[in-house]
């Protein structure tokens, strides 16, 4: 294929550009994505959460409701799905909703174990492989450092015997940050989930540098603080400067926040609607703030 | 759970009203025409506390325990399970209490109605009355679905109430059967008020009403107790 003198001088600057932020990885029509640093592997920056959202039982309109909003993710390009057996049926309707949408082999599969039985962390991941019908899954975290030490060592097992790509482990709510530091300084892990979002920023202080330090992927759950952060501001105008860095309302608005950090490799908004799925692997696109911009947001909604 | 404290009740709820509300259109239309049978067995129980034979309170207690136990296994552990894993607990707690009114009043006989004209006995033919024909009407009367009205002798709700106007209504206060339909009248009320339900006071009322007169109750001599 020949490119003409302005593709040719549009791809060179698109080459420059992505030298400059090396960590981002770019294509076209695509959100954006991070590079894995224990594996350099391009993972789309906005995935998906499952709390609450496909804990629908066996309702079958609400199962069929689910795969809709999984179908637009991956139409969008979205391709980290989070899942935890602490979220009650939401691991099986996953499993339905990717039989149902064709999905299995493109799937960034990522779910957690949690159990207080140290020795019974295979069982569960075993049933847990069951029910979303893959055959391993990508990461596997320790849910909330229930067990850690025993599961974080079988985890590491399942890795070595090449059962699994990548290990991990997680907290929500801004809890416990002291000891999961401890445990990102002592141990080789390829993520990290924890809350991050405008309002809950304590991960700032260590908890994200440290990670960008060591090389850890970090996954921000709670970008949204479920819906308590759109609900709180949607009623407020949104800065006029705001469609400098691409965001269109509040979501993105917030999104974008979460997403620009340059430690966050993937933040899992959860949704029951197919548009806001769109709307946050719209909010994965160019242009994303700067350090300055981010501070302007936080200054912006201190004011609010 | 470590540091429970640093959770907001709301996230404690694993699952968004909407689907706690399809719960019981799915679970309806699955037992269908159960419904009818539970209905049967409310009019009896209604029926005979009002009159009937000497050992009417053994035949009403036996009703409620079959009751109780119907929830135990149909709601908890068939439907609500699937999407809260506290349900099992609560499956237990149920058929806990299906067995105690089972043992203290079908077969030990301590669940007795002679004196059905006390104002206490009225109230609480009124409050199962309620449970049996008001209740269940709540939802749709908030916009919610007709098909997922919550009944008498298979949702817990209207079940926990009208028992506790069975047990106000009945000779005696029997604290040890009030417990678990108390407490479940708080976790109701908890779960739909983070639900930001329209009746989620609704439980917590009828269990703090059932305490207070059945204590009033318990303190007045039966043979001081109004009739009117």
């Amino acid at each position: 294929m020949q490119l003409s003198r302005r593709q040719l001088m549009g791809s060179l600057a698109l080459a420059s550009l992505t030298a400059l932020v090396p960590q981002i990885a770019r294509a076209q029509d695509a959100p954006l994505a991070k590079r894995i640093p224990s594996s350099g592997e391009a993972l789309p920056i906005v995935g998906l959460g499952s709390w609450i959202t496909f804990n629908v039982g066996d309702d079958p309109v609400a199962r069929d409701s689910s795969a809709e909003v999984m179908k637009a993710f991956f139409d969008g390009g979205g391709r980290m799905i989070d899942s935890s057996p602490m979220y009650g049926s939401a691991q099986g309707v996953i499993g339905y909703c990717l039989q149902k949408t064709g999905n299995a082999a493109s799937v960034f599969s990522t779910d957690k174990v949690w159990i207080a039985n140290g020795d019974g962390g295979p069982e569960q991941i075993e049933q847990t492989r069951l029910l979303w019908g893959i055959d391993r899954f990508d990461l596997l975290q320790v849910h909330n450092l229930v067990a850690w030490e025993a599961h974080l060592n079988a985890l590491k097992a399942m890795k070595s015997e090449g059962k699994l790509r990548y290990v991990g482990i997680t907290t929500s709510h801004g809890r416990r940050h002291g000891e999961l530091e401890k445990i990102m300084r002592n141990h080789d892990l390829d993520f990290v989930q924890l809350t991050y979002n405008i309002a809950d920023r304590e991960a700032e202080d260590r908890l994200l540098p440290l990670a960008q330090e060591r090389g850890i992927a970090v996954i921000a759950n709670r970008p949204f603080r479920r819906k308590e952060l759109i609900h709180r501001f949607e009623d407020q105008k949104l800065p006029d400067w705001a469609e400098e860095i691409g965001a269109a309302n509040w979501a993105q608005f917030l999104l974008k926040f979460v997403i620009s950090h340059p430690a966050i490799t993937c933040a899992i908004p959860a949704t029951t609607q197919v548009d806001h799925v769109r709307e946050n692997l719209r909010s994965a696109r160019d242009p994303l703030p700067d350090e300055k911009t981010r501070q302007r947001m936080v200054a912006y909604i201190r004011e609010l | 759970m470590s540091e429970w404290w640093a959770y907001h009740p709301s996230d404690l709820l694993m699952f968004a009203p909407q689907t706690y509300y399809r719960l019981f259109e799915l679970y309806n239309a699955s037992l269908w025409p159960a419904q009818i049978l539970t209905l049967a067995a409310g009019v009896a129980i209604a029926t005979l506390m009002v009159g009937g034979p000497r050992w009417r309170g053994r035949l009403i207690a036996a009703l409620l325990a079959f009751v109780w136990l119907l929830v135990a296994l149909g709601y908890f552990m068939d439907r609500y399970a699937a999407i809260n894993l506290a349900a099992p607990y609560f499956a237990w707690g149920f058929f806990l209490q299906a067995v105690l009114l089972a043992v203290v009043g079908s077969i030990r006989g301590h669940i007795t109605f002679h004196g059905g004209k006390t104002r206490t006995a009225k109230t609480g033919l009124a409050v199962f009355v309620f449970a049996l024909l008001v209740q269940p009407f709540m939802g749709p009367l908030f916009g919610r679905a007709w098909s997922g009205v919550e009944l008498f002798g298979l949702a817990p709700d209207p079940t926990v109430v009208g028992t506790l106007g069975v047990l106000l209504a009945a000779d005696r206060i029997r604290w040890e059967l009030l417990v678990i339909p108390v407490l479940w009248c708080a976790i109701s009320g908890a779960t739909l008020w983070i639900m930001e339900s329209p009746e989620a006071l609704l439980m917590p009322l009828a269990g703090l009403l059932i305490l207070l007169l059945g204590a009033s109750k318990s303190l007045t001599p039966q043979e001081f107790q109004r009739r009117d």
